[in-house]
């Protein structure tokens, strides 16, 4: 006795305490959401059932598939813009500053936002591009415009500014991380064998930054497409998100079983995702060994 | 033999004020194995380097085939380098590796697949086209990278510590490889190595570079019999540095050490009597005075024998406190029963010409910055 059965108490004692929450704060709360999903409305609440009407309500409803696409266009936007900006910033920081103390520095001072309460960072950008914010006081210093724009905040546009700022260093972390990676010597052999800089980038270092790319482009798509804040505070009243309309059926409308349907819905758009990216990760990974 | 490479007065000095190639001048002759011989930090990396255009030097320039390429870029120069941790690209195949510079170049698809086929058998691994570096042993993945730095059939190849990173009998078996493919290709080989056995087994001429300056080039038989430097003398291979004192009448030149004297034969005239100086000779140039007289004899009473199967170290104490090593081959001559034992008189001869003398300070600051390292 034993050695397997000491082996089996030690592994519940260490174990126990984070399964337990990872019951109740995780899979209860999603199971939860899933039978809810399948309940009926019924004035003034719901009554448990299992019956598929929330789902058809969403699949016949346009109005849902018109916000669903908008997140998961919003999304790839962000997405886009992040890596657009991200990867330079990340191939600067690994390739070009040569001073460990100053690369130490600014990589710091990319992710530093991250400790900011993200709420007032989204306001800052209300203060940016607001009618008397600092981009249309600008422009009309310069002379560009005669009077305010309202072009800029409470809309799509202002939603993916504010998210890819917010979401950037999400993308920079993990290619900064698989740039560091890539040993010199890679680079110096590819331009031995006679590829200048850009064919070089283009064969040698963004293929072994794939993986980089694809955790950074995972993480922002996620975080971005079940974001709640920006439409409310930048999107203005036509820029609703999968989210708004998740917690106005939880809240105004109390169609909870409704609510829980589009929960479910993102929650493997989410996943989806997710898995997707594994699988291009894995196949990558395969190649890189 | 022309020459195909020519370093004129090259100076490389990197941040901190470190100068690490200093005033170097140099001509590579078309086809042969050149060997850059010396300590870490002696500039010999940091020249291959600036051949290869990965560095360039502040000062100095560099002319291939007579065409001024100091500045040029790496992938502008008709050179190419097996890099020390191979550098393999992680993400292509074996074939896709050796293939890149080919497809850069815009080789047609035809040709480009014959010549991969051609460098894969040539490298004796016609079957692994389809894999990944990291399915392939160390050895396996120094010829592909071999094979990928020679398909594109460069007028230099550069070899930046090539074995570094196999086992001692893979090393071994690869000097001679490497050596033989050589032969046969004819093309010009520029190696960097701290390894001195490796660069005598491998190389036509071997430069030895300490802080950033040449030595001393030459020859392997050159280098080793007749080292211009303590420097060389101590760096290649065995020997003793014995402090003599130098009596000098006309042109014959003695030096004295401890109750023995020596003959020299090879001096440069400008010796003074009575100098103080520092006498070298290989080991293995003395012989027990059974073999026979080879113009200077002197005696020594064994201190200690060292057996290391097929030869013998004696170290002799030729009076006076100096002690002297000897390698003595064991042969059929002189058995186990033959060998002296300690407190033995011998009696040894060493030929004149074999011996060399430094200046003494200079000797002494080479064999005291040994024993510090």
């Amino acid at each position: 006795m034993n050695h397997a059965r000491r082996h089996k108490m030690g592994f519940w004692v260490l174990f126990s305490a984070p399964m337990l929450w990872w019951v109740t704060v995780l899979l209860v709360p999603y199971l939860i959401m899933l039978s809810i999903s399948f309940y009926s409305r019924q004035f003034p609440f719901h009554v448990p059932d299992f019956q598929f009407g929330n789902y058809a309500i969403l699949l016949q409803d346009s109005q849902y598939w018109t916000v669903l696409l908008r997140s998961v266009k919003v999304s790839i936007l962000v997405s886009l813009a992040a890596f657009a900006m991200g990867y330079p910033l990340a191939y600067f920081l690994a390739f070009k500053v040569r001073s460990e103390r100053l690369r130490l520095f600014l990589y710091v001072a990319t992710i530093v936002p991250l400790w900011v309460s993200y709420l007032l960072r989204a306001y800052t950008w209300k203060t940016i591009l607001g009618s008397e914010g600092i981009l249309n006081s600008f422009l009309m210093w310069i002379g560009v415009l005669d009077e305010p724009s309202s072009l800029f905040l409470y809309n799509e546009f202002a939603m993916v500014v504010t998210m890819a700022y917010i979401f950037t260093p999400f993308m920079v972390m993990p290619i900064y991380a698989s740039l560091e990676k890539i040993p010199r010597s890679l680079i110096e052999a590819s331009k031995d064998l006679g590829a200048g800089r850009f064919s070089t980038f283009l064969r040698i270092t963004l293929p072994l930054t794939m993986p980089g790319v694809l955790a950074g482009f995972t993480f922002t798509f996620g975080l971005s497409v079940g974001d709640f804040v920006s439409p409310l505070l930048v999107g203005g009243p036509y820029s609703n998100m999968i989210s708004n309309v998740i917690a106005t059926q939880f809240g105004m409308a109390m169609n909870w079983p409704l609510g829980a349907a589009l929960g479910v819905v993102m929650l493997f758009i989410v996943l989806g995702v997710i898995t997707a990216s594994d699988k291009l990760e894995r196949a990558g990974r395969l190649n890189l060994g | 033999m022309a020459d195909i490479l020519h370093l004129d007065h090259v100076t490389k000095t990197f941040r901190g004020g470190v100068v690490a190639v200093d005033d170097i001048s140099l001509n590579i002759r078309e086809g042969e194995f050149l060997t850059m011989l010396g300590p870490s930090g002696c500039g010999k990396t940091t020249t291959l380097r600036m051949i290869g255009g990965f560095e360039y030097p502040d000062s100095g320039s560099i002319l291939l085939d007579g065409k001024d390429v100091t500045d040029a870029p790496p992938y502008q120069r008709p050179v190419n380098m097996m890099f020390q941790d191979f550098a393999l690209f992680p993400h292509m195949t074996v074939a896709a590796n050796i293939a890149f510079g080919l497809k850069i170049a815009g080789m047609p698809r035809a040709e480009t697949e014959s010549r991969v086929k051609e460098m894969l058998d040539m490298i004796e691994l016609p079957q692994m086209g389809d894999r990944l570096p990291n399915q392939l042993s160390n050895g396996q993945r120094q010829r592909v990278a071999l094979a990928r730095a020679l398909v594109r059939h460069p007028r230099i190849l550069l070899l930046d510590e090539p074995m570094s990173a196999l086992d001692a009998k893979l090393k071994e078996a690869m000097q001679v490889e490497l050596r033989h493919i050589h032969d046969r290709i004819g093309i010009t080989f520029i190696m960097v190595t701290h390894d001195q056995t490796e660069s005598m087994i491998m190389s036509d001429r071997i430069i030895v570079m300490n802080r950033g300056r040449i030595e001393q080039v030459g020859s392997p038989t050159d280098l080793y019999d007749r080292p211009a430097t303590a420097y060389v003398a101590d760096f290649l291979g065995t020997s003793n540095m014995v402090p003599v004192t130098v009596t000098r009448t006309g042109d014959q030149v003695v030096a004295k050490a401890g109750e023995a004297s020596f003959r020299i034969a090879r001096h440069d005239g400008a010796i003074a009597d009575g100098a103080a100086m520092t006498m070298f000779i290989r080991p293995e140039k003395i012989r027990l005075a059974v073999a026979g007289d080879d113009g200077n004899v002197f005696k020594g009473q064994v201190r200690e024998v060292f057996f290391s199967g097929n030869a013998v170290r004696i170290d002799l104490d030729i009076g006076a406190g100096q002690v002297v090593m000897v390698h003595h081959q064991l042969d059929t001559a002189l058995g186990d029963a033959g060998l002296p034992a300690a407190g033995d008189t011998v009696t040894c001869s060493v030929k004149p010409e074999t011996i060399s003398l430094f200046d003494r300070a200079q000797a002494d600051a080479i064999v005291r910055g040994g024993a510090a390292a």
